[in-house]
């Protein structure tokens, strides 16, 4: 099925399409169940910092990622936007490589590189030749301690972060609603802040604030190497004791708990009228559990269950609200398993023309309904099943891709073990574990609908 | 930095055209065979036993430019319904067939070609195969999957409307190309796609996919006897000759100005102007200049000048965009509505003094450097490999081009880029924003 939808509302991590870790697994496949990043290795350095390697020797090139366990569910109340904003920082230089010094190596090696900012991880990455990899090692070391900034260049930047938002947020409709949403659906947790952060509050983060949030988190023991690529665990190992290793130890950081939700809190609803509106919208998110704060099998179901209820071009909104004379032009659902804390089910529809949203909202509580009561089938949970481990195995093709899964992982509170054996959970789910997940997340007290429709729009 | 990745999908969100990566190989991790089927259809392929996935990506030359009048976004809506329903299966049958074998088949449409990729596991290789071929050669055009998918290309067109990446890309074309098939969007508008029938996309389809169009490259778990096997049994039935209506060649338009107003806290920006086509003598030392000019990610001059030393925006940069039929050249960003008239004089002025003086040595050499090191980096997975080798295919580099490519950056030499310099930006550049104020 070609998607014609940009889905700008699977948001979640400030950069263009990170595949979320459940959406990019695993599962079974006749006899032999596969696991993700098979030939994995994991080791700690004496100052604490955990690596992972993932070989891959297709090609002569790696990806070299640095994951810091904060994100901007970190944030003290009021600086918004300081972990992002941290993360534009770090390209400015350090007292050893001042400048764009870095960068500049970077694009004279021909390599890539970015950087990306979720509520849980905040992570550098550069793509290179192999032989290339102990440089880039050097000065990603050097920068976890090193930073360098200086006034003027921290308020043009705040300048372009201002813009950023401007770009990502406040000339998208489906970007507005999903801040909307997220702000009402949490009423207590910080995943109700947008990543990058209020407006206002971007306006008043100065150069103290990034320092301090940057001493305070960016040290070994709170940060998680990923090398995936053209080389050995041993070459890694020897490169990363050469460089990493020789920073001093910290005492271990324990993350802070963030608030937690309070139970039920009741179904709330927010509205987004917006001139920008052309096709109305709706969307409800469920606070759910993560994989890591699932009870064992619950994540595994739940992702399941997401692909059943609105995963594709055989789901059951998609073959009861879209084919036929359904009343929507576009119904689905999706669930991400790896957050720190609470992750999210989210379920939207887009309405046909003439289609009330309330009536099309009514019609996917129905699908729901039917869904509590009778459970799914077998071969749709097979099917389900079967796509789940064809992703992962499709997610060897790309080293970015795995290190990305791994890096989000254990940033997330998960094992490197966690996110081998996915593909064995994903197997052993049954359907009355898939029913019951339903009916015990699916509730309409930790939920939130949002309402996205045009400014004129007249309604009943 | 941080979001380049979408930084650089913003800025050039212009449509298809912008994908026309220059790619090239790193030679020694990637051997590409030429395989020729018993009835004479060729592939490139590439043989790799890693993992057990086979990648297969296919094209038609034709694309959104072979539109009918009046039917624009023809080519786009067939790309959206040859896997909703082919011979025995409808849509609903064919969907869970290609669900069921964990098989992702894709359709889209660019100005010049019309693009397809399959990937499947080894172990269902055959029944992919047999999809494939179904949604290739019997594509039924229901009138229920029709419908459905012409509404949600409609609800995505509405959605457009307002956004101003979507719009000024829309402006651009329509600029720089007026009433020539570029000119139009490929998608089609709301009326355009709304005329579409099903015979229309019959009649579309029996006169654009063809044998002598076609482009294949496979790579994974295949060998050239089984990839000959594929290529007659997905392609062998079809005509052996496209009909494809001749396009002129056009030349993109200079000094114009063009404002779409859209309520929204930003001007967007695009200028366009001349560039090159693929085949131009000139045209790698175009790409090379255009990467000093604004196609670096994080090293360009406009980046420099408008994010990193003023702050104006989040993404800027520039393309050389090379189309069948003309060459082009766009500049993009996205400021603040007030900063609008600044930024595009400092754009403006950037751009004539590269004209004018070209870059430095310094410049030459670090670009230079950059795309020779990056290349590799384009081809560490089987979809970007056969991504990459299919466009060779299609701008006619062959099959070398691969071992070529490297040797062909490092040959650029300052005067080169000079003059190619002077050719594309000494032109007065026509200026498209969208954004606040009247239309």
């Amino acid at each position: 099925m070609k998607s014609f939808l940009p889905l700008v509302l699977l948001s979640g991590v400030l950069m263009s399409s990170i595949p979320a870790y459940a959406e990019s697994q695993v599962a079974e496949i006749g006899a032999e169940i596969p696991r993700m990043a098979p030939n994995a290795e994991e080791f700690r350095l004496a100052n604490g910092m955990p690596v992972v390697v993932i070989p891959d020797h297709r090609a002569p090139v790696v990806s070299h990622m640095i994951w810091y366990k904060v994100g901007a569910a970190d944030e003290e109340d009021g600086q918004s936007g300081i972990a992002h904003f941290l993360e534009h920082l770090m390209f400015k230089g350090t007292e050893n490589h001042p400048g764009d010094e870095f960068r500049s190596r970077v694009a004279a090696i021909g390599g890539d590189e970015n950087a990306f900012t979720a509520a849980d991880y905040t992570a550098y990455f550069q793509r290179v030749a192999k032989e290339n990899l102990g440089e880039m090692m050097r000065y990603e070391a050097d920068r976890m301690t090193n930073l360098v900034l200086a006034d003027d260049v921290v308020e043009t930047e705040r300048d372009v972060v201002l813009n950023e938002r401007r770009d990502r947020v406040e000339r998208n409709p489906d970007a507005i609603l999903n801040e909307a949403l997220l702000r009402i659906l949490y009423l207590n947790h910080p995943y109700g802040r947008p990543i990058i952060g209020w407006n206002h509050e971007i306006e008043a983060l100065d150069r103290e604030t990034a320092l301090e949030f940057y001493r305070r988190y960016y040290t070994p023991s709170n940060a998680i190497l990923v090398v995936a690529g053209d080389v050995t665990p041993d070459e890694v190992k020897r490169l990363a004791e050469e460089t990493y290793g020789v920073i001093p130890a910290r005492a271990d950081l324990a993350r802070a708990a963030r608030p937690s939700e309070p139970p039920g809190a009741g179904p709330r609803t927010v509205t987004v009228r917006d001139e920008k509106v052309r096709e109305p919208q709706v969307q409800r998110a469920y606070i759910v559990p993560s994989a890591t704060t699932a009870e064992p099998g619950e994540a595994e179901a739940l992702s399941l269950l997401a692909e059943i209820l609105g995963g594709g071009a055989t789901s059951r909104f998609y073959d009861g609200l879209v084919r036929g004379d359904g009343i929507a032009t576009y119904a689905g659902a999706f669930y991400r398993s790896t957050a720190l804390d609470s992750s999210r089910f989210v379920i939207y529809g887009l309405p046909k023309p003439g289609v009330a949203l309330t009536d099309l909202e009514g019609r996917m509580d129905e699908v729901i309904a039917t869904l509590l009561e009778d459970g799914v089938t077998e071969e749709e949970l097979e099917r389900a099943k079967r796509s789940a481990i064809a992703q992962a195995i499709y997610s060897l093709d790309s080293q970015v891709r795995l290190a990305m899964i791994v890096g989000q992982a254990l940033t997330s509170g998960a094992t490197l073990s966690d996110v081998q054996t996915w593909p064995e959970r994903i197997d052993a789910v049954t359907v009355d574990d898939v029913q019951a997940a339903a009916q015990k997340f699916l509730r309409a007290e930790a939920s939130a609908t949002g309402y996205l429709e045009p400014l004129a729009e007249e309604r009943s | 930095m941080p979001l380049s990745g979408s930084a650089r999908a913003a800025a050039f969100a212009l449509g298809a055209l912008m994908n026309i990566a220059l790619a090239t190989p790193p030679a020694q991790a990637t051997t590409v065979q030429e395989v020729t089927s018993p009835s004479g259809l060729t592939a490139w392929v590439v043989e790799d036993y890693t993992l057990p996935i086979v990648a297969m990506n296919m094209a038609f030359r034709g694309g959104a430019s072979q539109d009918p009048d009046g039917k624009a976004g023809l080519a786009n809506l067939m790309s959206g319904l040859l896997d909703e329903g082919a011979g025995p299966l409808d849509s609903r049958g064919y969907q869970t067939k290609l669900e069921d074998l964990s098989v992702t088949i894709n359709f889209d449409v660019g100005a010049d070609a019309f693009y397809g990729n399959l990937r499947t596991l080894t172990t269902n290789l055959d029944e992919a195969v047999e999809l494939l071929r179904l949604a290739i050669n019997e594509p039924r055009f229901d009138a229920e999957p029709v419908e459905r998918i012409r509404g949600q290309v409609i609800a995505n067109l509405r959605r457009e409307e307002s956004d101003p990446n979507d719009v000024a890309g829309r402006l651009w074309s329509a600029t720089m190309f007026g009433a020539h098939p570029y000119g139009q969007s490929r998608q089609g508008t709301p009326d355009s796609v709304a005329a579409i029938n099903a015979d229309d996309l019959k009649a579309f389809h029996a006169r654009t996919l063809a044998r002598d169009n076609l482009h294949v490259v496979m790579v994974g778990a295949i060998n050239g006897e089984k990839a000959a096997e594929v290529l007659d049994k997905v392609f062998g039935a079809l005509p052996a000759e496209a009909n494809l209506n001749s396009i002129a060649e056009v030349n993109p338009a200079v000094s114009q100005t063009a404002h779409a107003a859209l309520s929204v806290p930003q001007t967007t920006v695009r200028l366009g102007g001349p560039g090159l086509k693929r085949d131009d003598p000139d045209f790698i030392a175009a790409y090379v200049a255009d990467h000093i000019l604004g196609g670096g990610t994080f090293s360009s001059r406009l980046y420099k000048a408008v994010r990193e030393d003023r702050g104006l925006a989040y993404s800027v940069g520039t393309s050389v965009v090379p189309f069948d039929h003309a060459g082009a050249f766009v500049a993009a960003t996205s400021v603040g509505a007030a900063n609008a008239d600044a930024a595009v004089e400092i754009m403006l002025e950037e751009i004539a003094r590269y004209g004018e003086d070209g870059p430095s040595e310094e410049e030459l050499a670090s670009a230079k450097d950059y795309l020779v090191g990056n290349f590799a980096l384009r081809f560490d997975s089987s979809q970007k490999i056969a991504r990459n080798l299919l466009h060779f295919q299609l701008d006619n580099l062959g099959i070398d081009y691969l071992e070529r490519r490297n040797d062909l950056i490092r040959a650029v030499t300052l005067e080169d880029v000079k003059r190619v310099s002077k050719r594309i930006w000494s032109q007065p550049l026509s200026v498209i924003t969208v954004g606040p104020g009247e239309s």
